[in-house]
């Protein structure tokens, strides 16, 4: 691991220097370094910062600190009764341990889990631009479907930001040039010819909060995830999903996310807009679901996300028509 | 840098670079806690941070001056340490001290009402244990034998 300063951070505002990267719970960051693939100069410290409260916004919403800890925000009552995917996301993901460390706002900004990104000695146009991607005619069996560019195919392998993404979360920054929020659809960037920049917040630029706004159909929602074992792996393909239907069987209201699909948490508008209004039927959620997957470019060896998330969506959307008691 | 460990505060000259896992086990001579993979993936470096299960082979030590650290020398003939020894639950023993920490974290956890991706009536039932122990790997496979330690631990 290369060496480097450590400090604690003392304001939101405070910025970075040139070389110095945030520190919240650790678990992806000093992974990284000790990998070689993460080499900062400083540590900058965030769990100090007073940013460790989830407090209640008008109307029924929640606003999560970014320093709350994952296994804090499952177990929050009023986030597991007005939002259960969330909770459900989160306790998916990674053990009891990790998620006692780790916090919202690095669990959104945790990197992929692609192998040669991970492997400092492989070309990697995420971690060394311009060095290529191997991972196109190499290992890109949990790599990604949509979203991806010529240069880079990797997926956001987050399951708590794919909850966040279908309840249309707003995140809020603060940095040296001021706050501003920036909805979580909109945090991560494709890759296209600059898979080194995961996000579009700037250097210095520190997640404070993230505001999940009210959705009252989202108490009837949750969060399906498939993995290669029972327990303690990273998605390969994941869904959440909310869903209202009318007494006479139409779909009123849905949201759906889909994870370990694309470069970031893949919110699923064309499949949304494809069932509103339209009876909530089998049928009708898996021709959505192929509707979104209408742009998609799988390889050879991840077609299998273009049976494996059509078939999980159907399942969860009728799990949640059911439950509607109709 | 300063650390408390087990009750104890010791002042330390330590690297930054230096993880808690490496901290307990080469600096303060506390070996229980293990080193499997180094990385998150396996459990045999857990103990407890303020009272909560962590993997301290992700942790630097240097940012957890303020936190009390508890590690399987700490624990002191805990309930959770007399239900492996009775039902066997282990082999080689390299990962216990990590299962054991873990467990102990966990029935806190269940004690506070925390759900579990398995999300049944009964936070102790075997598929629950088997869940919410899943951050813990062993390579022998002596699980069948700790899911009834750890309940009998719970005064199950
Ligand atoms: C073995 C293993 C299994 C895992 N399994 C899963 C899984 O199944 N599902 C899943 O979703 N995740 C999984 N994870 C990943 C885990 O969820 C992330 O490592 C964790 O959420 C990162 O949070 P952190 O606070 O530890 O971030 P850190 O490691 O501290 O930081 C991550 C990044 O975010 C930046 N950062 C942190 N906080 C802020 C902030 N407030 N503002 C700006 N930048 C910030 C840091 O600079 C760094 O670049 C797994 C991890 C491991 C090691
Ligand atoms: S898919 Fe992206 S992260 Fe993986 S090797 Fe290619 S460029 Fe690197
Ligand atoms: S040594 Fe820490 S999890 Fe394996
Ligand atoms: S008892 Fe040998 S690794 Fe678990």
């Amino acid at each position: 691991m290369k060496t480097f300063s450590y400090r604690t951070a003392t304001g939101p505002a405070d910025g970075l220097e040139p070389g110095a990267v945030f520190l919240a719970g650790g678990t992806n960051l000093v992974d990284l370094m000790k990998l070689g693939v993460a080499t900062p100069d400083a540590l900058v410290d965030v769990t100090r910062l007073p940013l460790g409260e989830i407090t209640d916004l008008p109307g029924g919403g929640l606003r999560i600190g970014a320093a709350v800890r994952n296994s804090d925000l499952a177990a929050d009552p009023r986030a597991r009764q007005a939002f259960p995917l969330l909770s459900q996301a989160l306790l998916a993901g990674a053990s009891g341990q990790l998620r006692n460390m780790a916090t919202t706002g690095g669990n959104l900004l945790q990197r992929t889990r692609c192998r040669y990104f991970m492997d400092a000695t492989k070309p990697c146009n995420k971690h060394t631009p311009g060095s290529g991607c191997p991972a196109r005619d190499g290992d890109h069996r949990n790599l990604a479907i949509l979203g991806g560019s010529e240069a880079c195919i990797a997926t956001h392998p987050s399951d708590m930001a794919v909850a966040l993404a279908a309840l249309d979360a707003i995140v809020h920054v603060d940095g040296p040039a001021g706050p501003r929020t920036i909805p979580v659809t909109g945090l991560h960037r494709l890759p296209g010819d600059r898979p080194d920049r995961d996000t579009v917040l700037e250097h210095g630029e520190l997640i404070t909060a993230v505001d999940v706004p009210a959705l009252p159909s989202a108490t009837r929602s949750a969060y399906r995830k498939a993995r290669d074992r029972a327990s303690y792996a990273f998605a390969v393909g994941s869904v959440a999903a909310a869903l209202a239907v009318t007494d006479d069987g139409l779909v009123s209201e849905v949201r759906l996310a889909w994870g370990a699909v694309a470069p970031r948490p893949w919110r699923a508008w064309r499949a949304e807009e494809r069932l509103r209004g339209r009876p909530a039927t089998a049928a009708e959620f898996r021709a959505a679901a192929d509707a979104e997957l209408a742009a998609a470019e799988p390889g050879r060896d991840n077609a299998y996300k273009m049976e494996l998330l059509p078939r999980m969506t159907t399942a969860l959307l009728e799990r949640l028509a059911d439950r509607e008691g109709r | 840098m300063r650390l408390t460990v087990n009750g104890s505060e010791h002042e330390l000259d330590l690297d930054p670079r230096t993880t808690l896992l490496d901290a307990l086990r080469e600096h303060l001579g506390l070996t229980g806690a293990k080193k499997g993979c180094d990385h998150g993936q396996c459990g045999a470096c857990t103990v407890l941070l303020d009272g909560r299960r962590v993997n301290s082979c992700l942790i630097l030590a240097i940012a957890q001056q303020d936190a009390r650290v508890t590690t399987i020398e700490g624990l002191g003939g805990h309930p959770v340490q007399r239900g492996f020894l009775e039902h066997d639950g282990f082999q080689c023993g390299y990962c216990t001290p990590g299962q054991i920490c873990s467990a102990v974290g966990m029935l806190g956890e269940v004690e506070r009402g925390w759900p579990s991706a398995t999300g049944d009536d009964d936070p102790l039932s075997d598929a629950e244990i088997r869940e919410r122990m899943s951050g813990n790997l062993c390579r022998c496979g002596a699980y069948p034998n700790m899911v009834p330690a750890i309940r009998e631990a719970a005064g199950r």
